[in-house]
């Protein structure tokens, strides 16, 4: 069987509204998402049938999350201790360069040039697979679902589910174009090719790379959650194990995780667990017979702390990668996931990733909304994601002389014009004469306003004032009623 | 400055004059709808497993030996990776030598690195003992050691898997508890809820996407 070429990385074309529209117009990609987020709707729902204990246990995650974020960088620094006592090195980076090059160091030090990795969005933000093949190291992703998308040098276009937006008849066609295998439409057999050409990758493998769902500070413990396997296989194989995370998966005790793993698992995919719950806390012990001889912890902060220094937007940093907002967003269910055009999509992907790239990278991503309120009302952890949304639309038109410096790249939407009419329009409404003299001049006025007002009239017809105010509909009602004045 | 000292430092000025969330953790939560009376633990265990393509067998201490046997002949296997020094490893071999005829036995004695190839390619079943289960969510608990190395339960197609019926916990919260987890953690700790499995191609379910296809789980019930 033939190695696969791997170049990972899709050049995103185009901005966010053109990308949108054509992901409008594909049939099959929006057939593909329909149904499958129908699917993990109902799965979710299900798992949840009792409200009344979804409703305590989201107030708990919610709980959970928010206590281990108010003590942060002690619990990082309590994490690092434990885990460095158990025998793991623990590494910073604050940006995805500073991680890239810690890992290939790592792998540098051991003259490794095949590396296996398990399901990571972190690695994802780090475009590592590139960055390792960019350096002639083999990068192989080794979940079903991105072992897919790296085939056809996609990316992810779920952050649980990589390659929802193919059907297996695409699927088929990428194997059998791909890895010369006789086409194939059935799902079970296409696992089985990918089993196979992996497992010889497991066995080859000098280092595995992992990320992580939760770090226990309390105990040193790494805890992953899966259903193949491949994530035991990544972490438990090859002589090396590295493990990249997010500096905010940290949670305090053991006994956290209780909550936080049903929660995830049940808003992911419906399942009361996942097939594999794998607690890692040390390398190999000296008269164990196997399991990785040395392992790694990449902690990446990548815009986080910047996210953290405002008490609203640290909410953001509540988040478990479920998926659940993007499963249940209608924006999301119609144009799919690569039409973001970054590493997380969705609504969480709107409101984290800002913080990683600057506002001023993705100024669609906080307005691409209808603020329908789905995704709060399904965040395990209570995210109040469209509070986030409204109020990142606030600091995209922020003035760029504002003394209040919240993230990269605000006021990336401010327009001089914009703020001079919502000033004019404030100043209108405050004043009372200047307000009745507008009503005036409005009523008697109103052939006058245009028929074309940009894209409003794309969609709608032109609003045009009615003939008469309603404080003056009020006063004559009043008046005919004659118990007032 | 370093990268740690430049993340805690933004971290601790964004936390200055606040103080920590209260620990409130309501225990209830998390264990509340998870009790079952002893008689219901297996049921339970079984209808989540079993609804995730495991199979379970009920048998006895004294019976285990001859209905693996059996099993395996069943399924034509023609060996069973075994970890020689456990309880249940040494009652194995010595079921074997009191029955000849039966697949290979081979056991795990020796570091990965020495018999890799044959582990992946020549290793058609497993045998490991288990910490017990959870019952709430249909979990078998794991715990590694020398004596039975983590690709034991991984790397076999078919992972046969021994449980005390007296050691099936009712939730997760309680395992933690009762082994004291959080003062020490081995390892590599797992919980294990059935084959290998997938939903990545258009969401359908496939079994035996890189671990086990197969996980079979006998039941000691006097046990």
């Amino acid at each position: 069987m033939s190695t696969p070429t791997l170049i990972p990385t899709v050049e995103v074309q185009e901005d966010f509204r053109a990308r949108a529209h054509k992901a409008l117009d594909d049939t099959q990609l929006r057939n593909n998402f329909r149904s499958a987020m129908d699917s993990l709707m109902t799965k979710r729902a299900t798992s949840f049938s009792d409200a009344h204990e979804r409703e305590h246990l989201r107030v708990l995650g919610n709980a959970v999350r928010a206590r281990a974020l108010s003590k942060l960088p002690d619990l990082l620094e309590q994490l690092e201790s434990n885990l460095t006592r158990n025998g793991v090195n623990v590494h910073w980076a604050e940006t995805v360069d500073e991680a890239n090059g810690i890992v290939l160091s790592i792998i540098r030090a051991h003259e490794a040039r095949q590396v296996i990795k398990g399901k990571s969005m972190v690695s994802e933000e780090m475009e590592m697979n590139h960055f390792l093949e960019a350096r002639d190291i083999e990068c192989l992703e080794s979940d079903m679902g991105e072992y897919i998308v790296q085939l056809d040098h996609e990316k992810p276009s779920h952050i649980i589910m990589p390659a929802i937006h193919k059907n297996a008849g695409q699927v088929a066609s990428l194997f059998h174009d791909k890895l010369g295998v006789e086409y194939t439409k059935d799902v079970d057999q296409l696992i089985q090719i990918g089993r196979r050409v992996l497992r010889q990758k497991f066995f080859e493998a000098d280092v595995g790379v992992s990320g992580v769902n939760f770090a226990v500070a309390e105990t040193g413990t790494l805890l992953l959650v899966e259903n193949e396997g491949n994530g035991r296989m990544s972490t438990t194989v090859p002589p090396v194990h590295i493990a990249v995370t997010g500096i905010e998966k940290v949670v305090e005790n053991l006994r956290d995780v209780v909550p936080l793993l049903s929660l995830l698992t049940r808003s992911a995919l419906g399942q009361p667990i996942t097939t594999y719950v794998n607690m890692i806390s040390g390398p190999r012990k000296a008269e164990e017979l196997d399991g990785p001889q040395e392992v790694h912890l990449v902690l990446l902060d990548n815009g986080r702390s910047q996210a953290f220094a405002d008490s609203e937007l640290r909410q953001t940093l509540n988040c478990i990668r479920c998926g659940a907002c993007m499963n249940h967003c209608p924006v999301y269910t119609r144009i799919g996931g690569h039409a973001y055009g970054e590493v997380y999509p969705g609504p969480i992907g709107k409101i984290i990733t800002p913080h990683m790239v600057g506002l001023a990278k993705v100024p669609d991503h906080p307005s691409a909304s209808s603020l329908c309120g789905a995704c709060g009302e399904v965040c395990p952890v209570k995210i109040p994601i469209p509070a986030l949304l409204r109020r990142l639309r606030e600091e995209n038109v922020k003035a760029p002389d504002s003394p209040n410096q919240v993230m990269r790249g605000q006021g990336s939407k401010y327009s001089p014009k914009e703020r001079f009419i919502w000033n004019a329009w404030a100043w209108l409404n405050s004043s009372p004469r200047l307000y009745r003299l507008f009503g005036f001049l409005a009523t008697r006025l109103r052939a006058l306003t245009p028929r074309n007002v940009g894209p409003w009239t794309q969609n709608h017809s032109a609003p045009k004032p009615a003939a008469r105010s309603l404080h003056d509909l009020a006063r004559e009602h009043l008046n005919q009623q004659g118990d007032r004045r | 400055m370093s990268a740690k000292e430049n993340i805690l430092a933004k971290l601790r000025k964004s936390l200055t004059g606040t103080t920590p969330v209260a620990d409130n953790f309501d225990v209830e939560l998390v264990t509340q709808t998870y009790r079952y009376a002893p008689e219901e633990r297996i049921a339970q265990l079984r209808k989540l497993m079993e609804a995730v393509h495991t199979e379970i067998h009920l048998t006895s201490e004294e019976g285990w030996p001859a209905l693996l046997a059996q099993l395996l002949r069943d399924r034509q296997l023609p060996s069973l990776l075994i970890a020689p020094t456990t309880m249940h490893g040494k009652k194995i071999t010595q079921f074997w030598a009191n029955n000849p005829d039966l697949p290979t036995l081979k056991a795990y004695d020796r570091p990965v690195e020495e018999w890799k190839a044959e582990l992946f390619n020549d290793t058609p079943a497993s045998l490991t003992g288990t910490l017990g289960a959870i019952a709430a969510t249909g979990s078998l608990i794991l715990w590694p050691t020398r004596e039975e190395p983590r690709l034991m339960s991984l790397v076999p197609p078919v992972h046969f898997a021994l449980l005390k019926a007296s050691e099936i916990r009712d939730n997760f919260y309680e395992v933690q508890q009762e082994f004291e987890w959080a003062q020490g953690m081995p390892t590599n700790a797992l919980l294990v809820s059935g084959p290998s499995k997938t939903a990545d191609i258009e969401q359908v379910l496939a079994y035996g996407a890189h671990g086990p296809k197969d996980l079979v789980v006998l039941i000691l019930e006097d046990q």
